[in-house]
């Protein structure tokens, strides 16, 4: 088995008295695209932040890119790619600004920082549109340019969590197909969604209800645990939603 | 170490200077707020409306009137017949104050005997009527040593105080006022704008995005404080120019040196400001607490009212603000013309207090969203 990138071991976080996420135990091989499927409220986006270091576990523990998150939150910040709900853009910066900005916080400098960039415009295909302010871009433009300023640094593990919130169906595809081409490129991919479309694009699923682990496997595989044999992925979801709901 | 400062300096600079209300607000204040303070607050009290009821109607009664006049502190506006009419005018707002001079005046003056007067002031408003006051006084002491002068066979009076009031000889207002709004201005732009730029990127989500590079916390906060140095230098040179030239307010000391303590101050304000960012989540709660820390600035620090008059509590909650400090700076430099000879105690509170804010928001502000 290959290397893993993302691995975690009974990782809980509690707010209080409730418990957001209890117990996960995953391990992502390098170069996966690891979808993270549930509800609303299953523990998605807390998982996402304790593996960024951006929450601490309450118990458990998690290791990215091999090292351990508990130990050494800041120094796994520059081996990720984060790329959250919001998109963390500066809006009143135009595109070339956010670029240059995420670039010098990641400390590129010089010509390597120039051919990075010149690299990651190309890829995400925004050199028409440096000059315009990112808030006049479209939402799935500003996905583009999200991913652009998450990839600067080539992090070998990139997180996003639903990139494709309010994006278009062509966007949405357009999105899809730069992660499958990062991952070939050997980048892990942790992504967390709720649109099934985007799950079934997922080499294998983690789905979460309640903050546990229920089912985990291919896109097939998680429907059949679910539902039983010939459920699709999206009869397994809601299923899944309303035994939450109950 | 540092290599983050630079980009957050220059995406912060950019934003600033694209934020078209910010900008206004930064350079517009400065100006509306000297203006205000520097024409409309004036202490001293001067041409206070006057009538007069004079029943003696003689040489003597009109001469003591134009001697009232001839203070500056009152100003006839009408002469009345009667008290009645006399009170109507000062209950109706037409006068602040009313000269009284009875008919016997001028025949018990001659006789030797006490003549009286009375002068009438509307203390409702206890600042204009204390003026009043002590003009109505002294205008009947220096009567007083001119006639028991020359009973006593004397060409002058047997003593005289001669009041040398330095630093400040024509007691103007803006010369008080001016220097002090410099320090006003920057403690209300300072903390308002950088608790302002913390929260900004919290509730439009960049905070997060930031938290999760690898920048350090004192990186993100001094490159998020250090463009605004330079604002609060331009606000303040703004308002020391404009106070030269347009209220005649003297630049007395070593103007180079107020700029040097303005920056430690300046820093100062802006570390409370990021530590005020940390206790807050909305932009909203950010400018309530600047604004809670504001008034007791401009109330307790000796800018309007002076700190000798207050409770001794409250003078030493005073000595807790950055302003109290940087008031006697920029007044002893500006005013005075005096150096670090005479600052030093004052420069090092408003450094402690810098350092002790920069670390308590270092500390306080976590990379983390708990």
């Amino acid at each position: 088995m290959t290397q893993a990138a993302v691995e975690t071991h009974d990782l809980t976080r509690r707010f209080g008295s409730v418990t957001a996420v209890e117990k996960l135990t995953l391990r992502i091989a390098t170069g996966e695209v690891f979808g993270l499927l549930g509800p609303n409220g299953s523990g998605k986006t807390t998982t996402i932040r304790m593996l960024c270091g951006l929450l601490e576990p309450s118990e458990g523990g998690a290791s990215v890119a091999g090292i351990d998150v508990t130990v050494a939150p800041e120094r796994i910040k520059q081996r990720i790619g984060y790329m959250s709900q919001k998109f963390g853009l500066y809006e009143d910066l135009t595109v070339a600004e956010n670029l240059d900005f995420y670039a010098g916080i990641y400390g590129l400098t010089g010509a390597a920082r120039r051919e990075r960039l010149r690299q990651v415009i190309e890829f995400i295909g925004l050199g028409t549109r440096l000059g315009q302010l990112a808030a006049e871009l479209s939402g799935g433009w500003k996905q583009r340019l999200a991913l652009g300023c998450a990839l600067l640094h080539r992090p070998p593990v990139l997180f996003l969590d639903e990139p494709t919130a309010g994006v278009d169906p062509a966007a949405r595809r357009n999105f899809w197909r730069a992660i499958h081409e990062l991952a070939r490129q050997g980048t892990t991919v942790l992504v967390t969604t709720h649109y099934m479309d985007e799950a079934e694009r997922c080499g294998r699923l983690a789905m979460l209800s309640g903050g546990h682990l229920i089912a985990l496997g291919t896109p097939a595989e998680v429907a059949a645990q679910v539902g039983g044999g010939g459920t699709t992925l999206e009869d397994a979801f809601i299923i899944l939603q309303e035994r939450d709901e109950r | 170490m540092m290599r983050r400062f630079w980009p957050m300096f220059r995406k912060e600079f950019i934003q600033m200077r694209r934020d078209r209300l910010t900008l206004m607000i930064m350079v517009g204040l400065p100006v509306i707020q000297l203006l205000m303070f520097g024409y409309a607050i004036q202490t001293d009290v001067k041409h206070l409306p006057t009538v007069v009821l004079d029943e003696s109607r003689t040489p003597e009664s009109r001469d003591l009137i134009a001697a009232f006049e001839n203070t500056g502190n009152f100003r006839i506006v009408d002469h009345v017949d009667g008290r009645p009419a006399l009170d109507r005018a000062i209950a109706q707002g037409d006068a602040q104050a009313g000269i009284v001079v009875p008919y016997d005046y001028a025949r018990l003056l001659g006789r030797g005997t006490t003549a009286t007067l009375q002068v009438i002031v509307d203390a409702a408003d206890p600042l204009a009527s204390q003026a009043a006051i002590n003009a109505a006084t002294s205008v009947a002491a220096v009567r007083n040593l001119l006639i028991l002068a020359r009973a006593a066979g004397r060409a002058s009076a047997p003593l005289e105080a001669r009041v040398r009031p330095r630093y400040n000889p024509g007691l103007r207002s803006p010369n008080y006022i001016v220097p002090g709004l410099v320090g006003v201005i920057l403690t209300i732009t300072m903390v308002l704008v950088t608790a302002m730029a913390i929260v900004r990127e919290r509730e439009r989500g960049t905070l997060e995005q930031l938290i999760v590079t690898p920048i350090t916390k004192t990186e993100l906060m001094l490159g998020k404080i250090a463009p605004y140095v330079g604002v609060g230098l331009i606000q303040m040179t703004a308002v020391l120019v404009l106070g030269r030239y347009v209220f005649d307010v003297p630049l007395t000391g070593n103007v180079p040196l107020l700029y040097l303590i303005a920056l430690i101050f300046v820093v100062a304000s802006l570390s409370f400001g990021l530590f005020v960012s940390t206790l807050v989540r909305t932009q909203q709660q950010a400018m309530q607490l600047s604004f809670f820390f504001v008034l007791p600035n401009i109330l307790l620090s000796g800018f309007m009212f002076p700190r000798q008059a207050m409770p001794q509590l409250f003078q030493w909650v005073g000595l807790l603000l950055p302003l109290t400090h940087f008031l006697k700076v920029l007044r002893g430099i500006l005013l005075k013309g005096v150096g670090l000879e005479a600052l030093w105690r004052e420069v090092a509170v408003l450094a402690g207090f810098a350092i002790v804010m920069i670390v308590l928001s270092v500390q306080r502000f976590q990379k983390t969203l708990d």
